[in-house]
């Protein structure tokens, strides 16, 4: 006697503790594989998972067992030329067992990277692995959530006040006509017919009768349709969203002169990339504002921000004097955290730079959460870099300052600026 | 007029109730004992899961079945691999997952096969019923899985994976090979657990006593080697001296080497088994279309999934991974039932105690009292031999040519079958390492003796699995390899003391 049973509406993610155990062991190699792709994936890819590698020996499994050489033998089949006694030369070494040995090409299957596939979410948690933004706690912890309530298109169950009736009757109209239609095709058949025998010369009585029994029936069925039926009504929809409580904004400097070479913009879009991504995972409402400059600033979209390009001479004051007239112009009331990340290679007209170092220290620093400044350049620090300095000095918790050479500094820099010790002093 | 069972390729569990029934049957009439069955319908998602936790219907948690995962659903997601269409567990009642996707006829075949084929071997061959206790198999392994889980609340995730990691390492040396294992109940397991705990104890602090002895006592024990004779079952001897452990370390190493040594048996008996069962679900669906139960198309689905899985590539293919003990097993089994019915000259100079028997008696006493090697040494046919154009190769590391030493050939056949069973021969397939001394007097390290076969060497990975040994022992570890009464490498761990 055998039993079946239907098992499928158990659970299936029987696994799900031994994978999530398997990704803790391999915590190190799974960030150095995430750290790696943010590096090397283009800049509009980053809502997606990515394909861990990890070199199979890493998470090799050893057990005991023969390696190779010694003096064996195999039965193998599909002999078709061999007789007895015949010399077969050996391929030669590495070569990967072209003599058809399971065992070599098992162990060429060895040295493969394992490989597997973790989900957006999971990329970016390791990203920002242990990461939080200065002074950021201050203001969310002291903010409690808050609701509004929004229309959010009609739903079939509902409180009475919030029945919309033109809908509702839409419906039962658009039923009433559905739900009739066969009996009013009937009826007319049964009227045609009726009309037919009566015009004939002597009427069958009898089915006359039948005929009218049966009209007035259908009529009667007709009429019991419900004019309004509970399928019918639709209420209007609410929804409670979230107001977003913690707002930020981050202002994207950036020079696009002609000092700056493609790659040390590709840089930059990196650092600006990982910063709002980090920002979008700890406020719920973020706005960018990006400002490019050369001699003079310019408030652009994020497609020509980081897409278009111009040339001339550098003039850094002019992007933070303009980030500086947005901030009082729109952010200074409703409870914006403002963050700042400037990129440049450093390159500014020498009279500028005390000049930067004044309205960064004196109007900017004041009013936001953290300003960052990368100086992209394989080189000497230029004159900004020293100008900033002193700022920094002054402003430790408030202001980094970091300088990144090549595209795998990026990662580590950005750690550097938002690390939670940083943090913490800052607390 | 013919009655099929059905027709439509979609199964209902009404269905399938009707196949397995008619299919049993059969099987009953064809003299096949088995446990009762429970078939359990499950997803693909579910198959995976199964797959990861291998073969075991319960497991405990541990990384190296998200490993597992991980990678099956890789390969499933893109396509790389099928999903096997069944999964069965030897255990009473028999458990067999059958995958919801398959079509009727094949969750006919699957039922043939895992729950008439596979489930007759497990309850007939000697090595199961030796060496595993199917009745109390899944209490055991629940009370392992509750047992692992209460040693992580208590001592805490990591220490738990440290000792299992390492008792993995070593668990193809957690078997007796020769002692016969008494089964007991989950129950009584739980019991005896404790009072274990307690009396190992006891004997392990009395081994490393450290109290001096009487003088008459001191030279008998110099004298005393130990342990007195090599021993091969590694975990069972560090379960039972290993001096540092605490009770609970020891039980984990228990629990490891328990699992290992039920699947055993398997090891050694793949083609045995795979054949056994692809050559009942060919006999049982082939007698259900004589009987006129089942549509030519059902029968055509069955025998083309039947062809896929007794494939042989050969040896020069970009496909050949092997001999497929599926191909192997099945031919095999056809090949001694066309041996009783049908005997050859040659085949009646071969097998005299077989030519003309009863072909059934046949393979039953076959399945029964053999396992991979001994099968093949006893039954490979010439006539298969010629089939699969087998030849064996001989290949010395010091030559730069590999030798075809025999072909299927009358001066081959010998050779042949003889190299084949010895693939098959887990204690040629894993290299000979014993537990050989304990140094007691001194720094309380253990020796560990390699007897090397036919000069193969061991895999780097030895120095990884002394590591795993070394954090168990809790001494340094040394492994001497021998070959032919001349030690020619040892090797130590840690790796600072002497070479």
């Amino acid at each position: 006697m055998s039993y079946i049973i239907d098992r499928r509406l158990n659970g299936k993610n029987k696994s799900m503790v031994n994978r999530q155990r398997f990704l803790k062991r391999y915590k190190q190699h799974i960030k150095e594989a995430v750290s790696d792709a943010v590096n090397h994936r283009s800049i509009t890819d980053m809502e997606r998972g990515e394909n861990i590698s990890i070199p199979e020996r890493s998470i090799n499994e050893p057990i005991i067992h023969h390696g190779q050489g010694g003096r064996q033998h195999r039965v193998l089949p599909g002999n078709k030329q061999f007789n007895t006694g015949d010399q077969l030369d050996k391929p030669p070494q590495g070569g990967g067992g072209g003599g058809g040995s399971g065992k070599a090409s098992n162990q060429g299957d060895g040295e493969d990277d394992f490989t597997f596939f973790i989900t957006r979410e999971e990329f970016l948690n390791y990203l920002f692995d242990d990461l939080a933004l200065p002074n950021m706690i201050k203001k969310s912890l002291s903010q409690s959530k808050e609701f509004k309530t929004r229309r959010a298109g009609f739903v079939s169950e509902g409180t009475p006040n919030n029945l919309s009736i033109v809908k509702s009757l839409r419906n039962a109209h658009a039923r009433r006509i559905g739900m009739g239609a066969g009996k009013r095709k009937k009826l007319k058949l049964l009227r045609t017919e009726l009309e037919q025998l009566l015009a004939e010369p002597v009427p069958d009585s009898l089915r006359i009768k039948v005929l009218e029994d049966e009209i007035a029936h259908m009529e009667a069925r007709l009429r019991a349709l419900p004019f309004i039926d509970e399928l019918d009504l639709r209420y209007r929809n609410q929804v409670r969203v979230p107001v977003p409580t913690s707002k930020a904004v981050m202002f994207c400097l950036m020079d696009v002169s002609g000092s700056m070479t493609q790659d040390v913009k590709d840089l930059a879009k990196r650092f600006y990339l990982l910063l709002y991504l980090f920002l979008e995972k700890n406020y719920e409402h973020i706005e960018i504002v990006f400002i490019r400059h050369h001699t003079s600033a310019k408030e652009v979209d994020e497609e020509e921000f980081f897409y278009s390009r111009e040339t001339g001479g550098t003039i850094v004051s002019s992007a933070l004097k303009m980030m500086n007239d947005i901030v009082q112009e729109r952010y200074l009331s409703g409870g914006w955290n403002i963050y700042g990340a400037q990129a440049s290679d450093g390159d500014n007209w020498d009279d500028d730079s005390p000049l930067c170092a004044d309205i960064l220290a004196n109007q900017l620093l004041p009013v936001v959460q953290h300003f960052a400044y990368v100086e992209i350049t394989p080189h000497e620090h230029q004159a900004l870099w020293y100008a900033y300095q002193g700022v920094q000095q002054a402003n430790a918790q408030k202001f980094a300052c970091a300088q990144i050479r090549n595209a795998a500094d990026i990662y580590p820099v950005f750690r550097e600026l938002f690390a939670k010790e940083r943090y913490q002093e800052a607390v | 007029m013919r009655h099929y069972l059905s027709t439509d390729s979609d199964w209902t569990f009404e269905l399938l109730q009707t196949y397995d029934s008619e299919i049993a049957r059969i099987a009953e009439g064809y003299g096949l004992d088995t446990y009762p069955n429970q078939i359990e319908i499950i997803s693909a998602e579910q198959m995976m899961d199964a797959y990861s936790s291998v073969g075991m219907p319960i497991g405990y948690n541990h990384w190296s079945y998200g490993k597992q995962f991980l990678a099956t659903q890789k390969n499933y997601q893109r396509g790389q691999m099928g999903l096997a269409y069944e999964i069965v567990i030897n255990s009473n009642p028999c458990i067999a997952y059958l995958m919801e996707e398959n079509t009727m006829a094949m969750q006919a075949l699957v039922i043939a096969h895992a729950c008439y084929g596979h489930n007759s071997f497990f309850k007939g061959n000697y090595l199961f019923k030796t060496w595993t206790d199917a009745d109390s198999i899944i209490d055991y392994l629940l009370f392992a899985k509750n047992y692992v889980r209460k040693c992580e609340e208590k001592h805490g995730q990591e220490a738990v994976e440290q000792i299992l990691d390492a008792c993995h390492a070593l668990q193809n040396y957690g078997v007796d090979r020769y002692r016969r294992p008494r089964p007991i109940s989950a129950a009584e397991e739980k019991v005896r657990q404790n009072e274990r705990e307690r009396i190992l104890q006891q004997q392990v602090n009395d081994l490393w006593r450290t109290l001096p002895s009487k003088p008459g006592e001191a030279s008998a024990l110099r004298e005393r080697r130990f342990p007195e004779e090599p021993q091969e079952n590694i975990l069972y001897f560090l379960e039972k001296n290993a001096p540092l452990l605490e009770p609970w370390q020891r039980e984990l190493i228990r629990i490891v080497r328990k699992i290992s040594q039920y699947f055993y048996p398997q090891r050694q008996t793949q083609v045995m088994n795979e054949g056994w069962a692809t050559f009942w679900h060919y006999t049982l669906l082939n007698h259900l279309y004589d009987e006129g139960k089942i549509t030519d198309g059902f029968m055509m689905e069955i025998l083309s999934s039947h062809t896929n899985v007794v494939y042989q590539p050969t040896f020069d293919s970009p496909y050949y991974s092997g001999i497929n003990p599926y191909a192997l097993g099945f031919n095999m089994y056809q090949d001694i039932k066309r041996i009783c019915e049908h005997p050859t000259d040659e085949d009646r100079a071969w097998f005299p105690d077989i030519a003309g028997k009863d072909w059934l008696e046949t393979i039953h006493f076959a399945m029964q009292n053999f396992k991979d090697e001994s099968f093949v040494q006893q039954y490979l046919s010439p006539h298969l031999m010629r089939e699969f154009h087998l030849f064996s190769l001989y290949d010395d590391d010091k030559k730069s040519y590999y030798k075809v030493e025999a072909i299927h050939n009358e001066s081959g056949y010998h050779t042949v079958r003889e190299m084949l069973a010895r693939q098959y021969d887990l204690s040629v397939r894993e290299p000979n390492i014993q537990i050989w001394s304990v140094d007691m007097q001194g720094d309380r390290s253990l020796t560990l003796r390699h007897t090397m076969q036919d000069g193969t060497p061991l895999a780097s990975d030895v120095h990884e699995v002394m590591k795993h040994l070394h954090y168990l022992w809790g001494f340094d570890i040394h492994l001497e390899t021998w070959d032919k009464d001349s030690q020619i490498a040892r090797q130590s761990c840690p790796s600072t003391s002497a070479t």
